[in-house]
């Protein structure tokens, strides 16, 4: 696929491992993608494949093993505290289920970024505050706790939480995980209108194929560690890759096995017939 | 069974070691980063007022209770102890000495990890679970400074003023005992009070007492937030944790201090 513009976020062979009791498991091995400006950009891939350990990369939480990971030309890996949270504040964040702080009402959620960074008067923060939340829709529900909204109005709360410093880049993860269709909906279109609208930069983490090929400019498919397939919507749909194939028509045959890798059936159940190991999650590489 | 797996002991050992240290180094460095940032904390006086409220209000009624009624049995039981020899008129000044300088400050941070550091503990691992403190992180917000700081200045205040009140309404109940019910002289109760106990022997030492466990139980109740595995059995086992270790943390810094004050 050809270069769509300057790249915002570019992973330069990074490799992340978790260390364990037993040797360290590795998420990501030698992955370099990059994520140009103005667009947005999904990823997607089975669970596990380390699609929020990218994330968590982007935003400085995880630090990769080895490689760079570059945001806006500099290495977030490399930043002391003070330089990431100046990078920080020009990323916005949407957690899977919202992640609103629940002793807050829902104008004090989106208001907090402000008052901790700003020393805007009261009434320029109400302003923004209230333009930010009639954006995702949601002015009449200021007053509202967390506790008093449903998952779909939380999320957009955390949206308009994450836009409200303006920032350059936003990530989303799983923004349409459990919900209705008409939340789904809005949320696909708001991801869409608000790239498309402030000029920002979007990275959205998702499952959900058909929402996601609707709204982004480039697919990228993780799994084992590295890209399985790369492109506009229509080429991801069109690959030949055995995986990429499997992953995009939902099939449960194919190099992503439906059994965890454990003793033979005949073992475990005592059945007559040839034992035979049982095969690894993945055909293509090593476990992620 | 492989060769290597009769070692297997060694490295489970070796492992178990090095997270305990990493634990301890980790905290270690929080409990330093903290009081770094006192001025900052201090700077925003209004989060440490809420906590002060949120912490202190909330324990006060217990704590009260709690006062009265080891005030009534210290007053029976120093008058059962003091009459043998005589000199039931010093009950007013047991009560107060043993209230002031070991039962006010012990029991209310035994009091105040059950109530208040609990609360703590479950506050701090259901926003970690919750992802709370992550996106706080992803607002260039940090979680120490914002969360913990206030917490723990808010814990240090709460708690002598809390073993102010537990000892001054021990003292009321040693009184209710010993003068109105066991009949007493008040004139000598606390007249002998009065003389007796010296404001910065008796008293300082109590303060000093209760800053320490303040900062005890206050630190050990958001660490262990702070550290909690972010499931529903993870701050359960934390909040379990913040009570047994603050507690025994207690008793034990009150021996240290106890026979550190006697030696000067």
């Amino acid at each position: 696929m050809a270069e769509l513009t300057t790249a915002l976020v570019e992973f330069k062979q990074v490799t992340f491992a978790y260390p364990g009791a037993r040797g360290e498991r590795v998420i990501l091995k030698d992955l370099s993608l990059s994520v140009p400006c103005g667009k947005v950009t999904a990823l997607m891939g089975a669970s596990g494949g380390g699609k929020t350990t990218v994330l968590r990369l982007i935003g400085g939480q995880q630090k990769a093993s080895t490689g760079k990971v570059l945001f806006d030309g500099q290495d977030v890996g490399g930043m002391a505290q003070k330089a990431l949270y100046e990078a920080r504040r020009r990323m916005g964040m949407l957690f899977q289920f919202g992640a609103l702080f629940t002793d807050l009402s829902v104008f004090d959620n989106v208001a907090f970024p402000l008052r901790e960074h700003t020393d805007l008067s009261p009434e320029l923060i109400r302003d923004i505050v209230l333009m930010k939340l009639d954006a995702v829709g949601l002015r009449g529900a200021r007053e509202l706790m967390p506790s008093e909204i449903s998952g779909g109005m939380a999320r957009r709360v955390a949206l308009a939480r994450a836009i409200v410093l303006d920032p350059e880049l936003i990530m989303y993860d799983e923004p349409f995980a459990g919900l209705d269709p008409i939340s789904l909906g809005t949320a696909a279109q708001l991801i869409r209108q608000l790239n498309d609208t402030l000029g920002i930069t979007s990275i959205v983490v998702s499952h959900d194929l058909e929402e996601t090929f609707r709204i982004a400019d480039q697919v990228i498919i993780l799994a084992n560690g590295g890209i399985a397939a790369q492109g506009t919507p229509q080429e991801v749909m069109n690959s030949t890759d055995p995986l990429v194939h499997q992953f995009v028509n939902a099939l449960s045959e194919g190099p992503v096995e439906f059994h965890y890798p454990g003793p033979p059936a005949e073992a475990d159940f005592g059945l007559p017939g040839q034992l035979t190991e049982s095969k690894p999650p993945f055909k293509k590489g090593g476990s992620t | 069974m492989k060769p290597g797996d009769s070692f297997s002991w060694l490295a489970d050992l070796g492992l178990s070691v090095r997270t305990k240290l990493a634990e301890l180094g980790f905290a270690a460095r929080l409990f330093v980063k903290l009081f770094a940032l006192t001025p900052a904390t201090l700077l925003r006086f209004g989060l440490v007022r809420d906590q002060i409220f949120f912490l202190g209000n909330y324990s006060l009624a217990i704590i009260a209770v709690s006062g009265l009624f080891v005030g009534f049995v210290l007053g029976l039981q120093g008058y059962y102890t003091l009459q043998r020899y005589g000199s039931s008129e010093a009950l007013g000044l047991l009560v107060a000495l043993s209230l002031v300088r070991e039962l006010g400050p012990v029991i209310t941070a035994l009091l105040f990890a059950g109530r208040a550091g609990t609360a703590l503990t479950a506050e701090i691992g259901l926003m970690k679970a919750g992802e709370q403190l992550s996106a706080m992180e992803m607002m260039a917000v940090d979680p120490i400074r914002r969360i913990l700081a206030p917490r723990l200045w808010g814990g240090v205040i709460a708690m002598p003023l809390l073993a102010a009140v537990f000892s001054a309404v021990g003292i009321a109940g040693g009184w209710m005992v010993g003068v109105l019910m066991i009949g007493i002289d008040a004139g000598s109760f606390w007249s002998q009070m009065q003389g007796g106990v010296d404001v910065w022997r008796d008293v300082g030492n109590g303060v000093i007492k209760s800053l320490v466990f303040g900062v005890t139980v206050t630190f050990v109740a958001l660490y262990q937030g702070f550290e909690a595995q972010p499931t529903p059995e993870g701050v359960s086992l934390a909040t379990t944790r913040t009570v047994v270790v603050a507690s025994l943390a207690v008793l034990g810094l009150d021996f240290l201090l106890t026979a550190w004050m006697f030696s000067i």
